[in-house]
């Protein structure tokens, strides 16, 4: 899969009993599935649980003699509808996906399996991408354990909790027959750490077997009257199992003095934060030693009731610690609370905040403000009052420039967005419609294009409601990249505008990878993969689902050629929706193919062409409408020094990979000339280098020539 | 959405040994190798006897957005402590910051606290795509945030570690190691820091020679590279054939008639017109500079402008002269430099052109050229034919040829249409500000100034012509005021700001406000 090794870290996979294993959170989790004996593995890539995904991908000898099957899957709909197989059969398995996007796309599958229920244990890693730096929208996945009554893990953020929380996850699905969530933060996939590794187990039961001896029980299906039978035995029986499972096994964690007159229940991934709070407010020592009485749900649904009264029993007050909104452990326990007429203060949201991240300084505060609220002797003195005179900080907020993401260096994507720019100096703004992936960049300037993004493979879909009664009136522009077109887009977004006649235009952008996920070779992807069948043509799929109108740009770069086809599309008479495939090697892979293939061939001997591009400083007149344009990181200013001039020139640094993007804006827009390309032979031939001095010398004749009669600089 | 008008001041406690938990933070531009540094520091704290945690948000890590990177360590005493996963305002003991915006981003962030925090950082700029597509300069103020950095942090080592790395021909991740290292803010000693880079194994004594480079500066033992406002270019050598020798030392004389202030950008703009076109057109730019001077006394800022801007207006920008920078034998070996190409490889150069009707056109004859404009079907036929982009390699003969023949046009550029109305706009700007300058000095030398907006080519000047003939139509409604050359930059500096003109807009609507 794509153009990574992940050799090293398979190495890590195969550690045994008593051995240390190190590495960053989301490994350890795909090590512990191995320990627990899963039988099948899927899921859909995306931050932060990528990695797993790749890693298994590059591990498929190891999961061949473990009899363990792994797959990437469609989406996430279909990695969850893929859990169908631990629901007859005693196998285990687990499937990983971001989220809550990828819960949301998964929900149908998820309600089906939740109500019929699990025999062998199934487990979901949702990778919870929430808090500062996250790529998505501000939900939580909670809701979804709630509505379809499945359970979630939520561990302390080290690892050797994250780790025993697979094991418990699966055994806990299993006594329950119930699918369990184990979710992980952002950081805490991220987190490097140890772990003692246990020895990898074969699948007791694995799906080769399965399919040999076909089971099926027809009370597991869901079908009316089953559907009712389900109903009733997760409130009767599944959700019973589990909450003894808890109290059984010590899911739920108590740290300090029990007799503490006020408590803390906080869920376990934000334990660590907690208890680094809890020290600087002198409450804790740094290895979590505290009197302050703690109740660590590392399960964080469901909640047991006679577990939640018991903690609060004989206490004045608790602060519930949950992060995000809306707040459904609160509010459980407020009932609870309220039904056993308990008057034990519940304190939470209000203290802390509603929503946003819940980041060192927002619970040194929120816990300083329960403490001083509820028992104030328990604060030093030193920590109850403000009483550092803070130091006056300049305010650079008008001085830093915001730096949000953009495309990379060479990145095809860019000259697709410049060429639509070009369009719309042509034609006038349009309705544009983005998608997921890494050309939503184009939203941020220099291109600020795009008004809304609805979801993965979207784009299109979300341009649905823009029919226009004028027939040679203005259509929208959509975008979708090659990842969502295949996870949702050819039917949501281009079966939905054949079907319904849409006259929009719609362009695919094409980068032969999941590119935004960290290069994961998709169904139309170009390299040739030993466990998958890539190559099959977008192009080929459009028009199968119906579109009549649809052109191929080999080569996105031609910003002239793109700009045509694009204003093609948005004046063409042909009725239907109009499909632009727009095709280019994203090239964050490319260099990593390239790279070192040219480096040995330089090395071996053999002619090798290394492009890159420059500016003639004393053409370029600082004006920057190439920029305005581009935005690419090597295309930067610079100053001349000259005094005679003002504003910096245009410059392009040592990291160009001369994908031609410069030349040809400038040539499309007609721009400058200050653009060359300067294509540097390693091991010419020596034709070419006799040819090469040749001309050297008949150039430097006419230069001389002219320099013998003018005042020129030297 | 807190309570607290003030966030509580709270320190962490050590443990029960006096260890201590070192916290530590690294934010970079996606790309920088943030990942790496991390790697080595958690290495480097295990390897001396501490446990050591590290964190990251790499979501668009690559993506040449700014990520933070975080690490915590502490001494080895045989129980695990509790780390955390994310700085916290107040309470970084270590910030590292890769690049300079990116430490004001750390400082604002509340992740610099005095008297704990030590800062170190690369003063190098990474321009963000707001600071690059300006029409004019605009760049963030480097030494504020430097100012603030002194403020903000208990002990800041910065200067620029992206050249430090380069040099040593590694990057930036080496140098910033170094200048942690050399900071002292970590009890480890160096051969700790020197061994973890040995063991990673790639590219190894480029990133120990960077970073013993950052190690020494940070150090005090060597200086850091100076970080200069603006790099000053060479003076410009001029080549005078044997010929014109004593022609050009006629103009030199006329320099040193000038008043000292104004020599060094007359002798600068001399030379740049000399070199544009000929002895001539040298005469004819002091003859400008010359007139200004008659108006204008000490300090000659007046007359500095004239010296600026006429040099300038002189030496616009047509084919020719396009022409002529690219068939330098100069231009050869710099770009050779730049693109950096050694002995034994062979170096293509391709050039991007795309000559318009227009710019046909205004390279012919005046009479030609001007009866060639009115032929409509013509250029139907122009557009149609050569209306796209050309790729001249002018390291083939050929292709240098075509070039070359361009450049040749040089001693006729009076004579093409381009020169006549080119001089006209000059000559119209220079009498304004001459007029002007006879009842406000400083409000002629803004006029002058204003020549700053003409530049690019094809549209991009066509923008620029328009927004100069906007700033300039301020000028009756301005003059007689006292504040007038100030508004004057005002406009001229809004019309930088932004390419739509909006800025520009609002801006006069404020002089028509207070001049009706």
């Amino acid at each position: 899969m794509a153009e990574r090794s992940f050799a090293k870290e398979v190495q890590k996979l195969k550690q045994g009993e008593g051995e240390t294993f190190t590495g960053e959170g989301i490994l350890a989790i795909t090590k512990a599935l191995l320990e627990n004996g899963v039988g099948y593995v899927g899921g859909y890539q995306g931050s932060p649980i990528s990695h797993l995904m790749d890693v298994l991908a590059d591990a498929q000898e190891i999961l061949g003699e473990l009899g363990v099957h792994f797959e990437a899957s469609a989406s996430e709909a279909t990695a969850t509808a893929m859990l169908a197989a631990s629901v007859h059969y005693p196998i285990r398995g687990a499937v990983t996906y971001k989220s809550v996007v990828g819960t949301n796309v998964a929900s149908d599958a998820l309600s089906n399996l939740a109500s019929g229920g699990v025999t062998g244990g199934a487990l979901i890693i949702v990778g919870e991408d929430y808090g500062e730096g996250s790529s998505i929208m501000q939900e939580r996945t909670y809701a979804f354990a709630m509505k379809s009554q499945v359970w979630m893990l939520d561990p302390r953020p080290n690892l050797p909790s994250i780790v025993d929380a697979v094991g418990k996850g699966f055994e806990m699905s299993e006594i329950s027959n119930t699918p369990v969530m184990l979710q992980v933060g952002i950081r805490s996939c991220h987190v490097h750490g140890h772990f003692t590794a246990s020895d990898n187990k074969r699948p007791a039961m694995t799906v080769t077997d399965a399919l040999e001896n076909p089971k099926r029980k027809l009370d597991r299906i869901v079908l009316p009257p089953a559907t009712y039978i389900h109903e009733a035995e997760k409130l009767t029986k599944r959700k019973p199992a589990a909450e003894k499972f808890i109290v059984d096994q010590g899911i739920n964690e108590r740290f300090g003095n029990p007799a503490g007159k006020v408590g803390l229940i906080v869920q376990g991934g934000t334990y660590n934060t907690v208890i680094r709070a809890l020290n600087r407010l002198d409450l804790a020592d740094i290895y979590g030693d505290t009197d302050i009485d703690m109740l660590v749900l590392n399960c964080v649904y469901p909640l047991v009731d006679q577990q939640i009264l018991d903690f609060c029993d004989g206490k004045d007050a608790v602060l519930i610690v949950e992060e995000g909104h809306p707040n459904y452990i609160e509010q459980q326990i407020a009932h609870m609370l309220y039904k056993q007429g308990k008057a034990v203060k519940l304190e939470g949201k209000g203290m802390l905040p509603m929503g946003g991240e819940y980041t060192g300084q927002v619970m040194v505060d929120g816990l300083g403000a329960f403490f001083a609220e509820h028992a104030a002797d328990l604060l030093p003195v030193a920590k109850v009052a403000t009483n550092e005179e803070p130091v006056e900080i300049p305010d650079l907020s008008q001085t830093l420039p915001a730096r949000p993401p953009g495309f990379c260096t060479g990145c095809p994507e860019r000259p697709i967005f410049a060429a639509t720019k070009l369009v719309e100096e042509d034609l006038g703004e349009h309705h544009i419609s983005s998608d997921i992936g890494c050309h939503l960049f184009s939203i941020m300037p220099p291109f600020d294009l795009g008004a809304t993004t609805m979801g993965y493979g979207l784009g299109p879909a979300s341009a649905a409601a823009f029919h226009n009664e004028n027939k040679g009136g203005r259509r929208s522009i959509s975008f979708v990249g090659d990842g969502g077109f295949w996870h949702n887009g050819l039917t949501s977004s281009v079966g939905n505008a054949v079907f319904n006649k849409s006259d929009n235009v719609i362009v695919i952008v094409d980068n032969f990878y999941s590119a935004a996920t960290g290069g994961q070779d998709i169904l139309s992807s170009r390299a040739d993969n030993k466990t998958k069948q890539t190559q099959n043509s977008i192009v080929t799929a459009v028009k199968g689902m119906g579109v009549k109108w649809v052109r191929q740009i080999d080569r996105t770069y031609d910003v002239t050629k793109v700009r045509d086809t694009l204003k093609e599309a948005l004046t063409t008479e042909e009725e239907g929706p109009k499909v632009i495939v727009a095709s280019s090697e994203c090239m964050l892979n490319k260099q990593r193919r390239v790279k070192p293939e040219m480096a040995k061939a330089a090395k071996d001997g053999k002619r090798v062409v290394r492009p890159r591009f420059g500016v003639d400083e004393d053409v370029c007149t600082g004006d920057h409408a190439c920029m305005r344009l581009s935005g690419c990181p090597s295309l930067s200013v610079k100053d001349t020094g000259d005094p005679l001039r003002d504003d910096p020139v245009a410059a392009i640094d040592q990291t160009c990979v001369g994908c031609g993007n410069c030349g040809e804006v400038a040539d499309a827009a007609v721009l400058c000339p200050s653009f060359y390309q300067a294509e540097i032979v390693s091991n010419p031939s020596e034709s070419e280098k006799r040819r090469a001095s040749r001309s050297r010398r008949i150039i430097s004749w006419l230069q001389t020539r002219r320099d013998a009669k003018r005042i020129a600089f030297a | 959405m807190n309570m607290h008008s003030k966030p509580i001041v709270a320190r962490r406690s050590p443990g029960p040994d006096g260890e201590k938990i070192i916290t530590l933070a690294a934010l970079a531009v996606g790309g920088q190798g943030g990942g790496v540094l991390t790697n080595w520091i958690v290495a480097v704290a295990e390897a001396n006897g501490y446990r050591a945690q590290s964190t990251s948000v790499a979501g668009v890590a690559q993506r040449t957005g700014a990520t933070i990177y975080y690490v915590e360590m502490c001494r080895d005493t045989g129980r695990m402590p509790v780390f955390a996963l994310s700085p916290a305002i107040g309470d970084v003991d270590i910030m590292i910051a890769s690049e300079l915006m990116e430490g004001g981003r750390a400082i604002m962030r509340g992740f610099v606290t005095p008297g704990r925090t030590t800062m170190i950082a690369s003063t190098h700029r990474i321009p963000a795509v707001s600071e690059k597509v300006a029409p004019g300069d605009g760049r963030a103020n480097g030494p504020e945030v430097i100012e603030a950095m002194g403020i903000a942090a208990d002990h800041v080592v910065a200067f620029d570690m992206e050249t430090i790395a380069k040099k040593a021909g590694s990057v930036i991740s080496s140098s910033l190691l170094g200048g942690l290292a050399g900071s002292g803010a970590l009890p480890f000693p160096k051969e700790s820091y020197e061994e973890v880079i040995r063991a990673s194994g790639r590219g190894v004594e480029a990133s120990l020679r960077a970073f013993n480079a950052a190690y020494d500066v940070a150090q005090g033992k060597t200086e850091a590279p100076v970080l200069e406002e603006a790099p000053k270019a060479p003076v410009p050598v001029l080549h005078v054939p044997e010929k014109l020798k004593k022609k050009w030392a006629a103009l030199e004389a006329r320099l040193t008639a000038l008043p000292a202030e104004v020599q060094d950008m007359a002798g600068l703009g001399l030379k740049k017109v000399v070199d544009y076109q000929d002895v001539a057109y040298g005469a004819q730019y002091l003859d400008m500079v010359d007139k200004a001077v008659a108006l204008d006394a000490a300090p000659y800022d007046l007359s500095i402008n004239a010296a600026k801007y006429c040099a300038r207006a002189l030496c616009y920008d047509d084919i020719p002269r396009v022409a002529d920078i690219k068939t330098r034998a100069t231009r050869y070996e710099r770009v050779k430099g730049e693109v950096v190409v050694k002995d034994d490889q062979v170096l293509m150069l391709t050039e991007y052109f795309h000559p318009r009707f227009e710019e046909f056109t205004t390279t012919l004859p005046r009479g030609l050229g001007r009866w060639v404009q009115k032929r409509k079907g013509f250029e139907a036929w122009y557009e149609k034919r050569f209306d796209k982009g050309r790729r001249i390699r002018t390291d083939s003969v050929p292709g240098f040829l075509s070039l070359w023949v361009m450049s040749s046009l040089r001693p006729i550029r009076r004579r093409l249409l381009r020169h006549e109305s080119e001089m006209a706009h000059v000559d119209a700007w220079f009498a304004t500000a001459l007029e002007v300058a006879k009842t406000d000095r400083k409000l002629a030398a803004e006029v002058l100034a204003n020549y700053r907006l003409i530049k690019g080519y094809s549209d991009t000047h066509a923008r620029g012509l328009s927004k100069f003939a906007k700033v300039m139509g301020a000028l009756d409604m301005l003059k007689g005021r006292d504040d007038a050359a100030d508004w004057m930059r005002r406009l001229r500096t809004a019309a930088l700001d932004d390419v739509k003109g909006e800025k520009l807009d609002g801006a006069l609507d404020t002089v028509r406000s207070f001049a009706a």
